[in-house]
């Protein structure tokens, strides 16, 4: 049997592209000077990083709808979960700064009149503990949800409406005040990540380059495992999972394997958006978020990781283009953008080569599987 | 809520205190010239002199308490007024209640000045030309507001208006003031209207529960009134019935506790459960064209919330046009509405199917994205039209009020809403079952070839069905207008929860439909009172997704071999 490589040539194009950006832009940004056309200006740090952890988030969201079938319309709440895990570490950095200085509470604490830090609060002044939070946290639930989800048998579009209640029903219970994650203003206000102020260009330059390692290393660890033996059952069973069963394979074990490393990774990348944006709060519970992930995947072009992380960062930046210059334009842009993909480009951007040049040639492509 | 009741009595007075000034002017005129005989010494006389009040020293001698400005007697002379039978009485409690009532400190002389700003005396009620220059109001502290209330129902017991002798009973009810008996005592003996006489009996039996001076056997009595009554009120009243009353009467009113909170908890259960039914009717009407869209065509219509949407628009649309144009028809533009939004929003269906879904059959997830995207564009358009804030729905006047079933209130338009639901399955039901084009969606639904080639246009029922689906998403919004926010996210709101009924009840089965909106209704409802709106809401999703793990396929799921394609 013939061996898919890790990286294949596109894989690798992205990999270069990533690390080069991950020297290049800091490089540009301290030692250029602001005149010079190349520079990158200090307020594009925290969004390019911005764009790299939804890239990861997005590399996730295909890991399981590209390759295992599972439409997830709820990985925003795995983002948000491992984004709330680094928002209660950095509100314990701030310690007696707040509004009101009481070095252990945080301020929506004293101002809800908590007498103590709740249970689930502690330990997340301990760095290494949240940052094991961040991967626990939204796995352990990704693992409980699969668990039964997959056992069961739910799949396709059921499978997609109650990872949507899921992520509803957490919304709902963030927006409480009395679940002790600051209700619907959430976690702000951050001042120092391990030491070093949050605001500081040189700590935004070092999140930047974290989060694109970050996906860098979330690329290498889906591909190596889709190019696996076990990925190649992981496409068995989204293109036929009665008979991939029928052959002998644990077909759920499979789906909660990626399921869950998915999970994790988009709590990472949720806890490398955090600091970069400085808010974490209910609304990123929002379906509609969740909703919008997707269509970064299908934007670029599904069961290709890299066409993930592409659309993620074509969609984010025509949003921040829209909103900024057309707001109003920017939900029909989204919409026509949905249906456009769906209706014409079904291999996503990253097709779109492969696409025209079969229609010119009138001939079908040749599928890249079945290539010696 | 007591200032809003204050503000309404007091505003209820306002006319009758202009009638009596009506009544009086005559008679001020008739007096012109004739020996006046002075309220009080030190009032100076001036042209317009006041008429004679011959005899009524003990009504001036409740004046005088005003004067003193101290609450205690500002009480007790409110309390004096309540039975007084002078006609200023209501005039001066009205003034004091609105801060109009004022008094000269040096001649202890009482005046009220009007709306209008004119001054008159207080005892009789004629203008005074040259006032004092220093008057002050008369203050109020929460007692004096209390003190108020109790008079002002007391004088309107005796009031013309029938309405307004019931709402003093109710104001007389609730302050007990053993002070206003005798007024009550002639109101009852002269009350012809049954409603407000049982009103009369009950303000008495209330004050008379708590009197040592009643007769046991009136104690008793009134015990039995307010059991009969066997509201909250009552209730909160039977529990102060005071330690050294009458052995029987304190028994009694132990039995009477305890049958009442006996029938105020079922009531509270009804009264939940009715909560539940209306939730479960408009869960109903957002997910009933679901049923059709996803249930029978199997298509993921994540548009269908703002079908419900664009329906409630189209019913705001049609009354701004009847505003603007034929008034008279308001009562009639829901019924305008409900074809205008059918036939709009069947449109925008058919419209959308033809353009968009047709090419996505078989691919439910693809679809399922290019339907948000949509409704992305439907959303942004309405508020590019409409603009983002709320438009105003009104309702037509047999949609508004409510009435009372035992201890419960059930309001119109919530009553209207579950009827109209239950119609609209109904109908529905029978389209499928009965018509032509029911048969034709089955047989599509259940094989599509074989269909076609009977010779049924499949293509043009997808439109027709998709279009239905539409259409009677767009009838739910015209109703659910009467009872939601048009805005543009409203049909975001009721998205999931759709899903949520159609997912619940087997996708394919109406009748699954109906049960789980009802049952979700009624369970979110039962569920409130325990764990509050929220985390009943979330109990409910997580019951949910944990039901679709036993029965992935729904409480009412079809069988067969067309399930599995």
């Amino acid at each position: 049997m013939n061996r898919t490589r890790i990286i294949d040539r596109t894989g690798g194009i992205f990999l270069v592209i990533v690390l080069a950006a991950a020297v290049l832009v800091p490089a540009s940004n301290l030692l250029l000077s602001p005149t010079n056309p190349l520079h990158v200006p200090d307020y594009m740090i925290p969004l390019l990083g911005k764009y790299l952890s939804y890239a990861l988030l997005a590399v996730a969201v295909d890991l399981v709808w590209g390759y295992c079938g599972v439409l997830s319309l709820g990985h925003g709440a795995f983002f948000a979960l491992g984004g709330y895990a680094m928002g209660m570490y950095l509100m314990r950095q701030i310690g007696p700064r707040g509004v009101y200085g009481n070095p252990v509470l945080p301020d929506f604490m004293v101002f809800l009149n908590y007498k103590e830090l709740p249970w689930f609060w502690l330990g997340f002044d301990w760095f290494p503990f949240a940052a094991l939070m961040v991967l626990l946290v939204p796995g352990l639930l990704a693992f409980v949800f699969g668990w039964f989800a997959f056992r069961s048998r739910v799949t396709g579009v059921y499978l997609s409406i109650i990872t949507q209640a899921m992520t509803f029903a957490l919304m709902l219970a963030f927006f409480r005040n009395d679940m002790g994650f600051g209700g619907n203003n959430g976690l702000t206000d951050f001042k120092d990540i391990l030491g070093f102020s949050i605001q500081a260009p040189q700590t935004r330059l070092v999140l930047f380059v974290a989060s694109a390692l970050a996906l860098a290393l979330g690329y290498l660890i889906c591909r190596a495992l889709v190019t696996s033996k076990y990925g190649k059952v992981l496409v068995a069973v989204r293109d036929a999972e009665s008979r991939t069963r029928f052959l002998g394979y644990r077909v759920e074990n499979y789906k909660l394997l990626a399921w869950t490393l998915s999970a994790m990774l988009a709590g990472v990348a949720g806890a490398l958006y955090v600091p970069q944006v400085g808010i974490i709060n209910p609304s990123e519970f929002a379906p509609a978020q969740s909703i919008e992930m997707v269509i970064w995947v299908a934007v670029g072009g599904r069961g290709t990781l890299v066409g993930a992380a592409l659309g993620a960062l074509i969609v984010n930046a025509g949003k921040t283009w829209f909103t900024g210059v057309l707001p109003d334009a920017w939900l029909f842009a989204l919409g026509a953008l949905f249906v456009v993909v769906t209706l014409f480009l079904p291999k996503g951007v990253l097709g779109l080569g492969a696409q025209i040049s079969g229609r010119l040639r009138r001939r079908p492509p040749v599928p890249v599987e079945s290539t010696p | 809520m007591r200032g809003g009741r204050l503000a309404a009595l007091a505003s209820g007075l306002g006319p009758l205190l202009l009638l009596a000034l009506l009544l009086a002017a005559p008679g001020a005129a008739r007096a012109q010239g004739t020996p006046e005989a002075p309220v009080t010494p030190a009032v100076p006389v001036t042209s317009g002199a006041p008429p004679a009040v011959t005899a009524d020293t003990g009504f001036a001698a409740i004046l005088g308490k005003f004067s003193t400005d101290r609450y205690a007697d500002t009480a007790a002379a409110l309390a004096e007024l309540a039975t007084s039978p002078s006609p200023q009485a209501a005039a001066v409690v009205d003034a004091l209640a609105d801060g109009r009532l004022l008094y000269d400190g040096a001649s202890k002389a009482v005046f009220i000045r009007t709306p209008a700003g004119a001054i008159r005396d207080a005892a009789t009620g004629a203008p005074v030309a040259s006032p004092p220059v220093d008057l002050s109001p008369v203050r109020a502290n929460n007692r004096v507001r209390r003190a108020i209330e109790a008079a002002m129902g007391a004088l309107s017991l005796l009031d013309a208006d029938a309405d307004r002798r019931r709402e003093a009973a109710a104001a007389v009810f609730k302050s007990r003031d053993p002070a206003v008996l005798p007024t009550l005592d002639a109101a009852l003996a002269r009350e012809g209207v049954p409603q407000v006489k049982a009103a009369l009996a009950e303000a008495r039996a209330a004050i008379l529960l708590n009197s040592p001076a009643a007769p046991e056997a009136e104690r008793l009595s009134a015990v039995k009134l307010l059991v009969d009554r066997g509201d909250q009120e009552a209730l909160g009243l039977l529990r102060t019935v005071p330690a050294d009353a009458p052995a029987a009467v304190k028994s009694a009113a132990q039995v009477g506790i305890v049958s009442i909170e006996r029938d105020l908890k079922f009531w509270a259960v009804a009264q939940n459960v009715w909560y539940g039914l209306s939730l479960g009717s408009v869960l109903l009407l957002a997910a009933i064209g679901l049923a059709i869209t996803f249930g029978v065509m199997g298509v993921i219509n994540m548009a269908h919330g703002e079908m419900v949407m664009l329906g409630a628009y189209t019913t705001f649309v049609v009354q701004d046009v009847i505003r603007s144009s034929a008034p008279h028809l308001f009562d009639w533009s829901l019924a305008i509405a409900l074809p205008a939004a059918f036939l709009f929003t069947g449109l925008v269906g058919v419209v959308l199917e033809r353009t968009v879904i047709r090419f996505l059959y078989g691919r439910p997830l693809e679809t399922l994205l290019a339907t948000w995207g949509v409704s992305l564009m439907l959303q942004q358009a309405v508020r590019s039209i409409f603009g983002p804030t709320n438009q105003e729905v009104g309702a037509p006047s047999w949609m508004s009020g409510a009435f009372q079933v035992g201890q419960m209130s059930i309001t119109y338009n919530r009553l209207w809403i579950i009827v109209f639901s239950l119609l609209v399955f109904v109908a529905l039901l029978l389209v499928l079952k009965r018509t032509s084009l029911g048969l034709y969606v089955r047989a599509v639904t259940q094989n599509r070839r074989m269909a076609a080639a009977m010779g049924i246009r499949t293509g043009r029922i997808d439109a027709l069905t998709f279009g239905l689906g539409s259409g009677i998403a767009g009838i739910a919004g015209v109703a659910l207008s009467q009872i939601d926010n048009v805005s543009p996210n409203l049909g975001q709101g009721y998205i999931i929860d759709s899903f949520m009924v159609v997912v619940f009840g087997g996708v394919g089965n109406l009748w699954g439909t109906l049960v789980g909106a009802f049952t979700l209704g009624v369970a979110n409802k039962l569920l409130e009172p325990f764990a509050g709106a929220v985390l009943g809401k979330i109990a409910l999703l997580v019951f949910i997704i944990l039901f679709i793990q036993k029965r992935p396929r729904g409480l009412f799921a079809l069988k067969g071999r067309a399930v599995e394609s």
